[in-house]
Parts: C-alpha cells; structure tokens; sequence
C-alpha cells in the first residue's frame, strides 16, 4: 500500500491543480441554471394533471376554493358519482375501437412497411409519400363525405364506423414507424433465415418480428394514444350508442354545469387507460433495437 | 460434399454501367477451399452471393454438384453462409442459433440437440448454449456463425469475410482454425476476403478479381511465383512487388547505367519491345551489394529483419522497396542494390500482361 502511494505521489505533484479535472466535478453554473429551467418546465407541463387528480379527490366545495387548497380530506365522492353516471358503455366503445383499430393498424400497417423497407423498389419513396399526403387533409374537410357516407350504409352511430376511421387514420403512421424500425434490421438476417431453410412467412414470424418488436410496441401505444384521445370523429358520427370516452367528458360538462371535481375525476378515469398503456409498453420500448445481431 | 462450377456466370445490377460479376469461370473441386480475393468493388462477394442464390445470375450459370442453380432459390441449394456480420439471431440463444435450420428441415428435436452438441463441441461452444447473442464477445460469435453454417453438414460453405469484424490476433488465430476445421470436415468452401494474407495462408486456390474479372485462379504459390499480369502481381505479396518502366537493349534490360542480362527464353519474350515493366519482388533486391546506387528513404524494422524503401539515384522519380537484414541501413544513406535475374518478372508495357515464363 504505502510502496504505491509513494510511486503515485510524484506524478501527482507535478500536474496537481488541473483544472479540467475540476470542472468536471463540480456542475458549472451554467448546468445549474438549465437545470432548474428544465425542472422549472417540467412542472409547468406536469401541474395541470396534478391538480386533475388532486381536484378529483375533492368535493365539490373544496375544488371551488378561491385559494385553492392543497391540503384537504380526500374523498372517493365524485368518482362514485362518475361511475354511477354510467361511464361504462363509453369505455366498452372505447375499448373496441381502439384495440381493434390498432391491432388492424398493425395487421395491415407492418407487412407494407416490410416491403417498404427490406424490399424497395422504383416507386417506394412516391407510396410513402402518398401514405403521408393522406394525413395532410384536414379532418374538418373530410367529415361531411364521411357522414353521408355512414349514413348511406347505416353504420351512423356504430362503433365499428369507428374502428375503420381509426384504423384509416392511424395507418400512415404506423406504416412510417414500422418502416424506420424495419430498415435498422440488417437485411443479413433474413438472408440468413432464408439460407437456413425459412420460407418468408416463418423468416417474418420467427426472426424479423422479435427484432423489432420494441418498435411494434411503440408503434401500437402511438396508434393506440391517438385512437383513444380521439374526439372529432366520434362527436360528430356517433350519438347514444357508440359514442367514446372523450365524447362522454364533453357531455359532463353540458348536462351538469362546471362541476370540477365532478369532472376531474371524469377525465382522470379517461387518462387511467393510456398511462397504463404506456407503463405496460415501457419495458419494450427501453430494449435495444438489434440487441447483439450484427457487431 | 460437390463440386463448384461457375460456368461464364455474370450478374448485372440494375442501373450499372458494367456487370458486377463478369463471365466468371471457375472449376472448384469437391472439398477444395477456394479463396475469391480482389480489391471493393471487384465482385468477389457477389459472385459469392451468385452461389448463395442471394444475387440473381443474369448469364451463364453454376453447377453444385453437377445440378444447375439457375432459379433455384437458396434454401433449396444446400448451402451455408457465414455472414461478414455473423447475422445471429439475436431473440435466439446459442443453441437455437444453430439448430435453426435443422429444424427448418425438420429434424427431430433429439437429432437437432444431438447435433448441435456435436458442433459446440468442436468449437468449444458447449458452455455458451444457452447465452443470446448479445452476451457473447466478438471471436465467440463468430464460433456460432461458425456452427450455425457446419451444424447443417451442407454441400458448400460460403464465407464473406468472416473475420473483418475481428481485432487482428484473433483473426489470424481464426484464420488458422477455419482452415483447420475445414480440411477436417472435407466440405468445398468458398471464401471471400480482401485481405491477400488471408487468401494465400487459407486457399488451396485462390481466385483473384478485379473489376468483376477473374484475373487468375491458382495456388497461392503459383500466384505469387507467377502472377499473370501486373494487377496481380502487385496485389499479391506484401509489401508489394517493386514496377520499373525500364528500357530493352539487346536482349537486356537497361536501369539507368546499369544493364541486366535476360534469360533466353525472357529476351524471346521481350523481343520487339523497347520498353518493358520490370517487376521484383522485395526479397529477391540484394542490398548492400549490386551496381545500382539506391537513395534510402525510410527504413521500417520488423524485428525479424527490415525493408528498407528508396529511389535510385540514377532515377529519383522511381520507388522500389527491398527487404534486408534488421539495423544494417540507415536514411539518407546510399547504398547499392542488385537484382537476382533468376526472379525477374517481365510484363508488357502497355497491356500488363506477363511476358516469358
């Protein structure tokens, strides 16, 4: 111990007070104050869904405080009145247009961008192109031809209307991101898949799809997110029977006046779903794309 | 176990001016270990990837064991490839890695572990059976690409540059092995690289290419004892083989003042020319004592001994290199060259192409 301290200390000595090696340990000011921008930003963006859920657990009283409060006596009220108010339909329409549509999305969605990505041809870039130009239209501009067309197929009011829309709609989307996540595969692997005895479908399922089932997973909580939150559609195509979850929130407020914690409790049960998607989708999103395929 | 046969096959990639793989004709015997070595861009992976059936062949064919290629889809040719990035299956583990393309042809499971075991053991994978790819180190994964391709027990083995991805140690300790391993198992390989080391220590024959053209296939030491044109003779040997542009006088070759006497069969050969491309290989310039006066440059020490590089005096503009003994030459100092004219190289001028024996 003491024979390496010795022949450590001369060194030392002569290049003692370097300082590069300071500023690396303590943070600049200048991170100091990014930091606290960055944190100060954060909560900026996180306080209205705080105070969601805070207001949530409030009466009706209390949530209407001119000082608001922040220390109160939680209560369970309103969201008893929110599920007695029967928000259990709008979450089944919900439900069903959102993991239908976005297991369509996939279905349809990562054989195109497979051939988009690992089998390009002359005209790849025109269709990819035209799969984008679809979202340029805007929605307003669209929902007339849609109505008319629902009407004319009596499918007004129905949640499957919503499951085609939502699958239309969520199909460019889906196609670009599977797209990028299909062209980080090495196209070696399916070569070698193929020299090893795999006809394409058994390559697909058992080597390509695990690869890049991070990207799947990120694909669907997006598809999922934008099905979920979707407002304009089922406001102005579904009535009693197929209206949604966002569609339920708005009526809250008409029907009953401003009942805030009434309806922080609403839009909270409305956010439940997403954030636990999210949660769920998390750990295969965090893994590696090409974990170890190629060096 | 088959024979290899590229019959004038040629591939052409849409929208290229040339084609990549050229009218390539090779003869590979059964079992034979044959190197396709060639600068980028000369065609010696896709004419590989021709025999994997990865690339289309445009004209011509190739016979695996007597039976034509053409439109025959890879998994139906017999063949295993070891990819330059090993293309693991990273959701796999080991064992599945190299058992999956037996199960692909329905092998039974017990067959499958029995075979597998058999191909771990032969590349001291046993222990890592059960580890995905990404908990192995470089050299272990290229085992498993390794094993994935001898567990098939197929016709052919491809090999594109298998060893790029590996710190140079461990690939000529790879390099060994492979060879190794692939005399034992008897099985007709073709293999490509860039790398001429690994095309001469491997090959029973090396194929060299350029520009989608088989300049010359043979055995590494014919290539090197008589390369067919200057192409080659400059890409086989390390350092490269000494070009001058020299002068023919008399059925001799002129190098400043100095006059080297030709063999009979050579001053046949030059008969006609004026001037001729001169080529030496480095070890067969005697320095220290010759006529020709050459300027040293730089001397580089390997330890085992040295090449010393320089120009002649009498000449400044050319460049030769010459190996000698280790820490006889210094820069700057002048010192005297010979040639062996046992081992002078004659090619033409213009053309390239080898004059005389």
């Amino acid at each position: 111990m003491a024979a390496t301290d010795t022949l450590a200390a001369p060194p030392r000595a002569a290049t003692r007070p370097t300082p590069a090696i300071r500023r690396r340990r303590r943070p600049g000011i200048g991170n100091v104050v990014w930091g606290v921008v960055a944190w100060l930003v954060g909560i900026l963006f996180f306080f209205p869904v705080l105070w969601m859920v805070l207001s949530s657990f409030k009466t009706e009283a209390a949530a209407y405080t001119n000082v608001p409060q922040f220390v109160f006596s939680p209560t369970l009220a309103e969201y008893r009145h929110v599920f007695s108010s029967g928000v259990g339909s709008y979450f089944l329409n919900s439900a069903i247009a959102t993991v239908v549509s976005v297991v369509a999305v996939l279905l349809l969605g990562t054989p195109a961008a497979f051939a988009l990505s690992l089998r390009p041809i002359k005209k790849t870039s025109d269709a990819l192109f035209f799969f984008l130009s679809t979202k340029m239209l805007p929605i307003v501009a669209a929902i007339i031809p849609l109505f008319v067309a629902a009407e004319a197929v009596h499918m007004l009011d129905n949640v499957w209307t919503l499951v085609i829309l939502y699958t239309a709609m969520n199909l460019p989307i889906a196609v670009w991101m599977m797209r990028s996540f299909l062209l980080e595969v090495p196209s070696e692997l399916l070569e070698a898949a193929e020299m090893d005895g795999a006809r394409l479908w058994r390559s697909l399922r058992e080597v390509i799809l695990p690869v890049v089932s991070p990207g799947l997973a990120a694909t669907a909580l997006i598809c999922a997110i934008f099905a979920w939150n979707e407002f304009f559609f089922a406001v102005n195509i579904t009535a009693a029977r197929a209206a949604t979850v966002p569609v339920f929130l708005v009526g809250f407020i008409s029907s009953q006046g401003l009942y805030w914690a009434q309806l922080a409790a609403a839009a909270t049960i409305a956010t439940l779903p997403v954030v636990l998607a999210g949660w769920v989708a998390q750990r295969q999103l965090v893994r590696g794309l090409s974990f170890g395929a190629i060096k | 176990m088959a024979d290899v046969c590229y019959d004038e096959a040629t591939c052409i990639y849409a929208g290229a001016d040339r084609p990549a793989v050229d009218a390539l004709n090779l003869d590979i015997k059964d079992g034979e270990f044959v190197v396709l070595v060639g600068p980028s861009g000369s065609g010696k992976s896709t004419a590989l990837r021709m025999l994997a059936g990865l690339e289309e062949i445009d004209a011509g064919s190739i016979r695996i064991g007597g039976r034509d290629m053409v439109g025959v889809p890879s998994r139906d040719r017999d063949i295993a490839m070891v990819f330059q990035n090993y293309a693991l299956y990273p959701n796999k583990t080991v064992a599945e890695n190299m058992g999956f393309s037996l199960k692909m042809h329905g092998v039974s499971k017990e067959e499958r572990q029995r075979r597998v075991r058999e191909a771990a053991r032969l590349l001291d994978l046993e222990p890592l059976l059960g580890r995905k790819p990404k908990h192995l180190s470089g050299g272990q994964r290229q085992r498993v690409a390794m094993g994935r391709a001898i567990v098939r027990e197929p016709q052919v083995f491809c090999m594109d540059e298998p060893l790029s991805n590996l710190d140079a140690k461990l690939r000529v300790q790879t390099r060994t092995q492979i060879a190794a391993l692939q005399r034992r198992l008897g099985v007709t390989t073709v293999y490509v690289t860039h790398d001429q080391v690994e095309a001469m220590t491997m090959g029973d024959r090396v194929a060299v290419l350029r520009d989608g053209r088989l300049q010359q296939f043979a055995t590494p030491g014919e290539l090197y004892d008589r390369p067919v044109n200057l192409f080659v003779a400059g890409f086989i040997g390390s350092p490269a083989m000494n070009q001058l542009n020299v002068d023919v006088d008399a059925g001799a070759l002129r190098v400043g003042e100095t006059v080297v006497p030709l063999s009979a069969a050579q001053a046949t050969a030059v008969a006609g020319l004026s001037r001729v491309t001169l080529g030496v290989r480095p070890e067969h310039l005697s320095v220290g004592g010759g006529e020709l006066k050459l300027q040293v440059d730089l001397v580089e020490e390997l330890g085992s001994d040295s090449y010393v590089y320089g120009h002649l005096v009498a000449e400044p503009d050319t460049s030769l290199v010459a190996r000698a003994g280790r820490g006889r030459f210094r820069m700057g100092e002048t010192v005297g060259i010979g040639f062996d004219p046992g081992q002078l190289h004659l090619f033409h001028p213009d053309s390239g192409e080898r004059l005389g024996p």
